[in-house]
């Protein structure tokens, strides 16, 4: 391997292309093309499931929503169109029956008039307990979340969103401790956070209640608006919404196939259909990628192979004078290596900057760009890298193998 | 130095194959001055050929510098080459984006020689052959006779056994013929042998033995009066 290090092996290298300025440079932008569209593609392709990821990142992904609603057919005595309402005993029934859960969040909702001093607005109001937390992170900026010990003494506090303390609250002022009106009753503000992109405020967000407050005040008795479920990772959401709606039909009399009776949302269907589109682009990604790459390898393989059908009376030359085989060999995989190694260096950095400037174009765009930090990551690089140089060096052989199989005595032979 | 019995050499033509060399003896010592001449078609090429390791032969022996020549491989030709032998071609094939200096230091450089030495020697080559000034010109800034004549210092800067010129003046107006002629003549007189392959009856007439080929056969081999000058 010595011959590696060696200054007159690149000296070789440099004369050989040097004399074929132009093709090098068309050829060595070939697999630059290859790879610069590979690392924009998976950068932008990672841009796009960063963005998404950005969107879904406070929301328990494997989760799906379940409430009440009519029934559409008779059963066991009843009339079809009968209001079904969930109870907190379904909860503990959903709990012992259902395989695979994480949590089971009941939720009630409503929608009230809230004041603070002078300035009043119409915002969601939501009874939850302190394990809403868990399947939908709320980013706190002050204060905490509802607790247990809210739950327990029905308290009368609040955690609002960031808009709203925007519309109610004069800027700079600290809205912990602070009470506002919800329904001309006083609650004491114990947390504010700020909303992810998709939460279940609507754009105005919303105010969080302890949920026996909500039952209590509004008079809800033992029910519960909807539940939130999350399955464990390893758990099919799908199967989880069908057992859990097939346990509510039969714990509210029913008919087992009454499909409208309980309504039910799967935001992890949902996001598994996103989720599998973008591995699908990702897959795209790499494919159209190495496509390009691999032309781009064959176009030096092509462009040396010329060269050694130009340079076939110089290599007879050299073999004339005392070159083995091997060393035309390895000079010629050298030069296909090196070309491709240059151009792939070349593809990666221009790829880089081109990140960069979306990058750059989105942050301008704000929370409206489809991408958030469009990046590669580094062992990508390199198997991209190591793809290249061992291409290179196969690709390198054909070329290699055509100049030493030429007889020295045909090269030399004058036309 | 080169010893040469009952040497055959056919080449394959479609389904027939072309008797070219058929059954030479030659003995070419130490020191000697040989031309070949002969029309083409005589089968000289394909003899310098066989002598330079360039080509194999198909039957009898070949011996040079005592070493029997056999089922060589390219890697073991090379190295043969490259240690006793030192072409010298008509085209002259010089490689032409390298400059005078690197097309003499390049033998060396397949024998493995640092670079600095390599320079050293090479330039001392292109001083003995005339053409110090010229070092850094490329070939297509040197006239023919320039040229050839950087061609042999090629030819001699691994301190060969035999030198093997192909029709060296070949391509060279009388003038610059002669020169190289004369070269020739001063390297044999140091002590190398000269194999000279011609068709010119005035080439051939400088060198001390001529041997005279065709249809694959030695018509005559006689030491010419040079010897003794």
């Amino acid at each position: 391997m010595k011959f590696i290090f060696d200054k007159d092996t690149w000296q070789e290298i440099y004369s050989g292309i040097r004399k074929n300025k132009v093709r090098t440079g068309i050829t060595i932008i070939g697999v630059m093309w290859g790879i610069f569209l590979l690392v924009v593609l998976l950068g932008a392709a990672r841009g796009i499931e960063n963005k998404f990821n950005d969107l879904f990142g406070d929301f328990a992904t494997n989760s799906v929503f379940v409430w009440a609603q009519s029934t559409s057919k008779p059963f066991k005595g009843f009339q079809e169109g009968k209001k079904m309402t969930l109870k907190m005993s379904d909860m503990d029934a959903i709990n012992r029956e259902v395989k695979g859960l994480e949590f089971v969040v009941p939720r009630h909702q409503g929608q009230a008039q809230v004041i603070h001093q002078f300035k009043s607005g119409n915002f969601g109001i939501y009874g939850d307990y302190p394990t809403l937390d868990k399947v939908q992170k709320k980013n706190l900026v002050y204060g905490r979340f509802i607790n247990e010990n809210d739950i327990k003494e029905k308290k009368k506090i609040c955690v609002i969103e960031e808009e709203i303390y925007k519309q109610l609250f004069d800027t700079d002022s600290y809205p912990i401790g602070e009470y506002i009106k919800i329904n001309s009753i006083n609650y004491k503000i114990v947390g504010m956070y700020k909303e992810g992109n998709v939460g279940g405020g609507g754009p105005q967000g919303a105010i969080h209640i302890p949920f026996t407050t909500f039952q209590q005040v509004y008079n809800r008795g033992n029910t519960v608006g909807w539940f939130m479920i999350t399955g464990k990772p390893e758990f099919d959401i799908k199967q989880i919404e069908a057992d859990v709606k097939l346990l509510l039909r039969n714990l509210h009399k029913v008919h087992p196939n009454d499909n409208r009776a309980f309504g039910s949302f799967n935001l992890g269907e949902r996001i598994a259909k996103v989720t599998g589109f973008l591995t699908g682009m990702q897959f795209l990604t790499w494919f159209v990628g190495i496509a390009t790459l691999i032309a781009g390898v064959f176009a030096i393989g092509n462009i040396l192979l010329i060269t050694v059908k130009e340079r076939t009376k110089e290599i007879g030359i050299r073999r004339a004078i005392g070159a083995k085989p091997w060393e035309i060999k390895r000079q010629i995989i050298l030069e296909s290596v090196f070309l491709t190694t240059l151009a792939g260096a070349l593809g990666i950095i221009f790829g880089g900057f081109a990140l960069m400037l979306i990058d750059l174009g989105m942050n301008a765009m704000g929370d409206e760009a489809p991408m958030l930090n469009p990046t590669v990551d580094i062992p990508v690089i390199l198997i991209a890298t190591v793809t290249l140089v061992v291409l290179g060096t196969l690709i390198g052989m054909i070329p290699a193998q055509i100049a030493v199989s030429i007889k020295p005595i045909e090269a030399l032979r004058d036309e | 130095m080169i010893q040469i019995k009952n040497l055959h050499k056919s080449y394959p033509i479609g389904k027939d194959s072309l008797h070219v060399l058929k059954g030479l003896n030659l003995h070419i010592k130490e020191g000697e001055f040989v031309s070949i001449m002969g029309s083409s078609g005589s089968g000289k090429s394909t003899l310098l050929n066989i002598v330079g390791l360039l080509d194999t032969h198909d039957k009898g022996d070949y011996f040079l510098d005592g070493q029997k020549i056999e089922n060589l491989d390219e890697k073991k030709a090379a190295i043969l080459r490259n240690k006793f032998l030192g072409f010298v071609f008509q085209s002259f094939n010089l490689i032409n984006y390298k400059t005078a200096l690197e097309n003499v230091a390049l033998p060396l450089y397949y024998k493995g020689m640092g670079r600095k030495e390599r320079q050293k020697i090479a330039l001392e080559y292109l001083d003995k052959v005339g053409l110090k000034d010229w070092a850094k010109h490329l070939p297509n800034e040197l006239s023919g006779g320039q040229k050839q004549r950087v061609a042999i210092a090629r030819a001699l800067v691994t301190k060969p056994k035999v030198v093997l010129a192909d029709e060296p003046t070949g391509a060279l107006d009388s003038t610059t013929t002669d020169s190289v002629m004369e070269l020739l003549k001063e390297i044999n007189d140091e002590g190398m042998t000269v194999f000279v392959i011609t068709h010119e009856e005035e080439v051939a007439a400088q060198t001390k033995r001529i041997v005279r080929l065709k249809d694959g056969q030695i018509i005559s081999d006689e030491l010419t009066n040079n010897l003794n000058k």
